[in-house]
């Protein structure tokens, strides 16, 4: 498997990071190593190091994001990297330069790194395919495809509070068919070892046999939520909330919405995750996300770190 | 060649005494990993320092992060204590090139500007590569260029030093 793997070089090591699917369970494990030594970092007075110092990185967002272009942009530059925010509602794409156009002149403008960021499942896999050997390319979200970034930071919260994935139940709830969040943390979850990943969610929300990806498939939350270690919440996005998926944002609240009696099925110690931003009154109640078992807001923070790490991997095995 | 390396825990007990009248209230003791912090730990145990063992990992400073990446055993740097104003003594187990010290003291500074920066090693095997001198010395020695020691620390907790040829195995030593 290593030797197709799009993202590894030829000696195995990560060269792109595009997916979790199919990667080693030891890289991702470096990964989170790695982060965690990156952690301290971001609480010193100089919130530096100089690894990434003359790296230019370019944050490609074709599609809308805060949290992730922002955490992207401050790992890099905690890493002392020059970063350039591609404003691409503005650029030369509105102007119809094609994808790959817009990638050669970055390119000659002797870019390091891509962070990026489309709505299109598969882009950074092009954009990988056709830049010059030495440029590194990560994923910050493609389509419904992958977002292997807010995973690794995820599986990072995981090991953070429960110290080990084995013996784990993990339940993910809500909108799995659309959302690359999900998928990128059921590879993740299933190489790093967990007991079981539950998805729940009404039938309209589960890609056509999810049950594929190593994953146990309930309709019901009491049922799914039971004795479950950790609880992660997906976003509801607002275009899906009418039509044809959900009769309507309260219904998908009553039913799939985590509140904290719904939340008392799980283990006492459980750990609610979220990958934001959150809609308070849609997919979780307010007392659950301000909650005790929150951890949202470390996922944050502990998103920086992964971020760091995996930029640095990247470019310290570029020779 | 085992009979060349000296007793590590004589050594360390060497370099507590020679530290000892430098030593104050204002003593911040940072072991540099792995074998520096070993080192540190007892350092810091017999001199009864109050100020509580920091821990760095120069990794993230290292100049050949660029041709080898990233070590693959990397550790959290843990400096628990303000280093603002501190006398600091950077502890290492063997001073060879002086790039592992350069990179130590820059990460010092990036948690504060202290006081005074001194560097306590137990080995100086010379084969200075930068301008850079330790301050306590216990032993000074000299080795082949593609000799490697290292200090291991055995199950009952005592510290060994090791020699071995660049990518072999370690030759086990008699302490």
């Amino acid at each position: 498997m290593r030797k197709m793997n799009p993202q590894l070089d030829r000696h195995g090591h990560l060269h792109h990071f595009l997916t979790t699917e199919y990667l080693p369970k030891d890289i991702l494990l470096h990964i989170l190593n790695v982060a965690e030594s990156f952690l301290p970092v971001n609480k010193r007075e100089v919130k530096k190091v100089p690894l990434l110092r003359g790296k230019t990185v370019f944050n490609l967002f074709f599609e809308a994001s805060t949290r992730t272009r922002t955490t992207f942009e401050i790992a890099a530059k905690r890493l002392s990297a020059d970063v350039i925010n591609v404003n691409i509602s503005t650029s030369a794409q509105v102007k119809g330069e094609s994808l790959l156009d817009t990638v050669s002149n970055l390119s000659a403008m002797h870019a390091d790194m891509f962070v990026v960021r489309h709505a299109e499942s598969g882009a950074p896999f092009l954009i990988a395919k056709h830049a010059a050997p030495h440029i590194h390319v990560i994923n910050a979200g493609d389509g419904s495809h992958a977002h292997p970034t807010q995973a690794l930071l995820d599986m990072y919260t995981i090991r953070h509070f429960k110290k080990k994935f084995e013996g784990l139940q993990v339940a993910i709830v809500g909108d799995v068919k659309n959302s690359r969040v999900a998928r990128s943390q059921i590879h993740a979850l299933n190489i790093l070892g967990v007991n079981e990943i539950r998805v729940i969610a009404p039938k309209t929300l589960l890609p056509i046999a999810v049950e594929k990806l190593g994953v146990s498939v309930y309709h019901d939350m009491e049922q799914g939520l039971k004795d479950a270690d950790v609880v992660i919440m997906l976003r509801l996005q607002k275009e899906r909330m009418k039509g044809i998926y959900l009769p309507s944002s309260q219904e998908f609240y009553n039913t799939y919405g985590l509140t904290p009696s719904k939340l008392s099925a799980a283990k006492s110690d459980v750990i609610v995750m979220h990958p934001g931003p959150i809609n308070r009154g849609v997919e979780i109640d307010s007392f659950v996300a301000d909650g005790n078992s929150s951890v949202i807001l470390p996922q944050v923070t502990f998103g920086i770190a992964v971020r760091m790490a995996v930029m640095s991997i990247l470019t310290g095995q570029s020779k | 060649m085992n009979s060349k390396l000296p007793d590590a825990e004589v050594l360390i007990s060497q370099l507590a005494k020679e530290m000892k009248p430098y030593v104050s209230a204002n003593t911040g003791l940072i072991g540099i990993h792995t074998g520096g912090v070993w080192v540190a730990s007892r350092i810091h145990k017999i001199l009864g320092i109050s100020l509580p063992l920091g821990e760095i990992d120069v990794s993230f400073y290292r100049d050949d992060y660029s041709k080898r990446g990233l070590n693959h055993t990397v550790r959290p740097s843990s400096i628990s204590f303000d280093v603002e104003n501190k006398e600091i003594i950077l502890i290492d187990d063997v001073l060879n090139s002086g790039r592992t010290a350069r990179a130590a003291i820059n990460e010092v500074f990036d948690h504060g500007r202290p006081n005074r920066v001194l560097l306590g090693i137990l080995l100086d095997r010379g084969e200075r590569q930068l301008p850079i001198r330790a301050n306590f010395t216990a032993k000074n020695i000299s080795v082949e260029k593609h000799k490697k020691i290292s200090l291991e620390q055995k199950n009952d907790g005592l510290l060994t030093f090791s020699i071995r040829t660049e990518n072999e195995k370690n030759e086990p030593t008699a302490r």
